[in-house]
């Protein structure tokens, strides 16, 4: 269905390029056209490639296959593009992308990353028994009758940075009194990255398998560590009988700061914050992060300049943050976005993301901030203001 | 003779193996623009950061005889960018900051690839008592490929074509020299593009980029109210809108002009939309012009020959948005994703001819049609356009669309308009109407700076 969706709408586009830009035009807000600077890398670039292939007029190459996996999804072109179709570009790319997955023309990166989560449920080739070995630590699994179940995700299982913030929300969550409880090595990869990709029969498998790990187990809600999952189970799921309650952690965190179930302590520090694209721009959760970080005495929330719908991506989205395809050079996303939190003198880029984490906290040490800028998820910050 | 790979290297060591492609990709994507000329690859794109890259770019080229074409956005729609020769195309985008603000003399200097919205943006941040001529091309559009183009944008009936508000130029010549043009060749200020001098800036202005590549280009910049509202006049008597044109000009009140027509949604049919611009400082300011405009039509008004609209705050937010997308979304009303105008500057007398042979091309070849007229200068001409959208995916409407943008065009010039951002047919077309004195004269002038034809050959070309 998707696939003839976008072979019989892909020539709509005009490349005007409003695609490129944020809302004030003040800069370039794609990540793979500000990365490579090719018309070719722009939205409108992509989607004339596409539907020149699908007219004969150019062969698939290597070439072209970076060029459409290069996007990160973030879905700025949606939001910018000025024509009817814009809420289905994303969907225009990843039919693309799921046309080149069923002929087997993938850029061998993407080749691995599909391997992994189909061998290991996680991108990174890393064991499922040691999915919660590095983190957990006693965290309760997750029982009938427990109001949450907390859904880490591949990167807080098994990315250091993620690991931190894992610890941090069940601390936070824990301090609270809410109920909850985690899936642990009994956890699968959410889906997200590989839907993006455009592995749909690899996806539906993932999904079908923890909605019906959720059903057995009776889960109701819930909550996400991660952004990724979050827009998977709230806007893909259902489609596949998967309707529960889905938060993202913040909105859990706003709630629980706005019934004062935390008791918070002064903590003086210049924050600014990183909208994450599966949050924000897909979700349109914009807010509740803020109130989490407002409702710590004394800290100070300095907005970047693109912020909210105008946020710029830190390049992780579509496998990204393992893929890497954007990386190279100071022109890289993530170390783009770095400079432009640095400029507004926060001393801490606080993010609600693990894949936003992890590229973020490379590129504060490829702009040599580390000892300017630190890079701390909304629940660390929490964490460390707890009285 | 050098080979392919030779020259790959050689734009390698110059702009790094980054910035420079000749994979099938780029070349096929900027082979073309969202228009209707018929496509030609490139065979290397290369994106250079300095005016040093370009001035070694260039001399290869000179030295090697190979085409080259600067390039914006591909916005004009017309080809002109297109590289009818192979050859290397330079994408100046990535030259893109914006180098100074005079506040005082009221100027910017920006880089080639500087984009519309990139200075609209930084204008309005830093310099909001400050605006330039925002035309209604997407903000991809370069501020130098408009010049290059004479373009037109929000202040035209004020101050002319966005060409007239170059204030000065740093230019790379055919055979490698950089050169400035206007106050900034004798002075560090970029206040004049040419008086009291000479003004050489002639020599590259509308001459798309076939006698050198501009890589800095300094802009008036004119003061921006602080208010700014717009008031939609209706008529259905096309033989009455010059007059209205000319009345509402002749307040000298009014920031611009722009007349839509277009058949549908049908409550458009048969009606020419006004939209006329005021600003103001402060609400006295506003009402006055107002009045100003009211009493300028009153009598068509009482004759109900002109209504006015009345439009929410909501109604006039598309058409006060700077650029306007609604502009580029007549690319999708058929959900085809094309369109393309011929553009020509005409005294606005011809308004009624034009809106008529529009109506007559359209019906004759099926496609559908829209103009959107804006006035430039105090009435002295306006760029009227026959616009037609196709859909991209239809290639018997696409040659539809081009068979009646053609015959307008050629109706055009009969009633003695000058074709805007002409397609390299249209060129010609005019090349052969042209005084041969003068066409003489514009070919010793190419022959002078571009020795050996590299620069954008096929645009200007002159037997």
């Amino acid at each position: 269905m998707m696939q003839q969706s976008y072979v019989s709408q892909i020539h709509r586009c005009f490349r005007c390029g409003y695609c490129k830009f944020p809302t004030d035009y003040s800069s370039f807000n794609c990540p793979p056209y500000r990365r490579f600077r090719f018309e070719t890398y722009s939205t409108g670039g992509r989607l004339w490639l596409v539907y020149a292939c699908l007219k004969g007029e150019i062969e698939w190459s290597e070439h072209l296959a970076q060029i459409l996996y290069t996007c990160t999804t973030c879905r700025n072109c949606a939001e910018q593009c000025p024509m009817k179709f814009a809420p289905d570009i994303i969907e225009w790319i990843v039919g693309a992308r799921s046309d080149m997955v069923e002929k087997g023309r993938i850029p061998p990166r993407v080749a691995r990353f599909f391997e992994a989560v189909q061998g290991y449920s996680n991108p990174f080739k890393l064991l499922r028994s040691d999915r919660a070995a590095a983190w957990a630590n006693g965290t309760k699994p997750y029982s009938p009758g427990d109001e949450f179940l907390l859904y880490i995700g591949c990167l807080g299982s098994y990315d250091e940075n993620g690991q931190k913030m894992a610890k941090s929300l069940v601390q936070v969550l824990t301090e609270s009194g809410v109920s909850f409880g985690i899936l642990g090595n009994d956890e699968e990869c959410c889906g997200n990255e590989v839907y993006m990709l455009g592995e749909m029969g690899l996806f539906q498998s993932l999904a079908e398998k923890n909605i019906r790990k959720f059903k057995e187990l009776g889960v109701k809600k819930i909550v996400t560590l991660c952004p990724h999952g979050y827009n998977a189970m709230k806007n893909n799921y259902p489609r596949l009988d998967g309707g529960f309650e889905i938060y993202h952690y913040t909105e859990l965190l706003a709630e629980l700061v706005k019934s004062k179930r935390l008791k918070l302590r002064h903590n003086s520090i210049k924050v600014t914050y990183q909208d994450p694209c599966f949050l924000g721009r897909y979700n349109n959760v914009y807010d509740e992060p803020r109130q989490v970080l407002q409702s710590i005495p004394g800290l100070e929330l300095r907005e970047m300049e693109r912020h909210k719908k105008d946020a710029f991506c830190c390049g992780g989205g579509s496998g990204n943050f393992v893929m890497d395809l954007l990386a190279g050079d100071e022109n890289s996303p993530a170390r783009v976005r770095v400079r432009e939190a640095y400029a507004t003198g926060a001393e801490a880029l606080a993010v609600a993301c693990p894949a936003c984490m992890t590229m973020l906290t490379d590129a504060v040490k490829a702009e040599n901030l580390e000892t300017k800028l630190a890079v701390k998820d909304i629940s660390q910050l929490l964490k460390e203001s707890l009285s | 003779m050098v080979t392919t790979n030779a020259i790959y290297e050689s734009l390698t060591k110059i702009v790094g193996k980054d910035y420079v492609s000749a994979s099938k990709e780029e070349r096929y994507f900027y082979a073309r623009d969202g228009g209707l000329m018929p496509p030609h690859e490139p065979d290397f794109v290369v994106l250079p950061r300095t005016t040093e890259e370009v001035q070694q770019i260039v001399r290869l080229a000179n030295r090697e005889r190979i085409p080259i074409v600067p390039a914006g956005a591909g916005l004009a729609l017309t080809g002109l960018v297109i590289p009818q020769r192979g050859g290397i195309v330079v994408d100046m985008k990535r030259m893109d900051s914006i180098l100074e603000v005079n506040e005082r003399a009221r100027y910017v200097i920006v880089e080639g690839g500087t984009t519309q919205g990139a200075l609209k943006s930084y204008l309005q941040k830093h310099y909001p008592h400050l605006r330039h001529s925002i035309p209604d091309a997407p903000p991809s559009a370069t501020v130098v490929a408009n010049a290059v183009i004479h373009g037109q944008g929000r202040l035209a009936h004020q101050h002319g074509f966005n060409s007239d508000m170059v204030s000065g130029l740093e230019v790379v010549l055919p055979t490698g020299e950089v050169c400035r043009i206007g106050s900034c060749s004798v002075s560090p200020y970029w206040f004049s593009k040419g008086p009291p001098l000479p003004d050489l800036s002639g020599l590259f202005l509308g001459w798309f980029g076939t006698t050198g590549i501009i890589t800095k280009l300094g802009l008036k910049l004119y003061p921006c109210k602080k208010m700014r509202d717009v008031m939609v006049l209706l008529t259905d008597k096309v033989e009455l809108v010059p007059d209205i044109l000319l009345r509402l000009s002749h307040t000298e009140m009014v920031e611009d002009v722009v007349i839509s027509a277009q058949p549908l949604p049908l409550r458009f049919r048969g009606t020419f939309w006004i939209m006329t611009y005021v600003t103001g400082d402060s609400d006295e300011e506003l009402e006055f012009k107002r009045k100003m405009v009211w009493n300028a039509v009153w009598d068509y008004f009482q004759s109900r020959d002109v209504g006015f609209i009345s439009t929410s705050p909501e109604g006039k937010a598309p058409l006060l948005s700077m650029p306007s997308k609604d502009t580029t979304r007549f690319a999708d009303v058929a959900k085809g994703g094309g369109f393309q105008y011929a553009g020509p500057i005409t005294p606005i007398e011809k308004f009624p001819a034009f809106i008529r042979k529009l109506e007559e091309v359209a019906a004759k070849y099926n496609v559908f049609y829209g103009s959107t007229t804006r006035l430039i200068g105090s009435g002295h001409c306006m760029m009227f356009s026959f616009s037609f959208s196709f859909n991209r995916a239809n290639p018997d409407e696409m040659a539809r669309a081009k068979k009646a943008l053609d015959e307008c065009s050629k109706f055009a010039l009969e009633e003695g308009a000058v074709l805007w951002k002409p397609d390299r047919d249209e060129q010609k077309m005019m090349m052969e109407r042209m005084d041969p004195n003068t066409l003489e004269l514009m070919k010793k002038i190419k022959q002078l700076l571009d020795p050996n034809g590299i620069m954008n050959p096929g645009n200007w070309e002159m037997k």
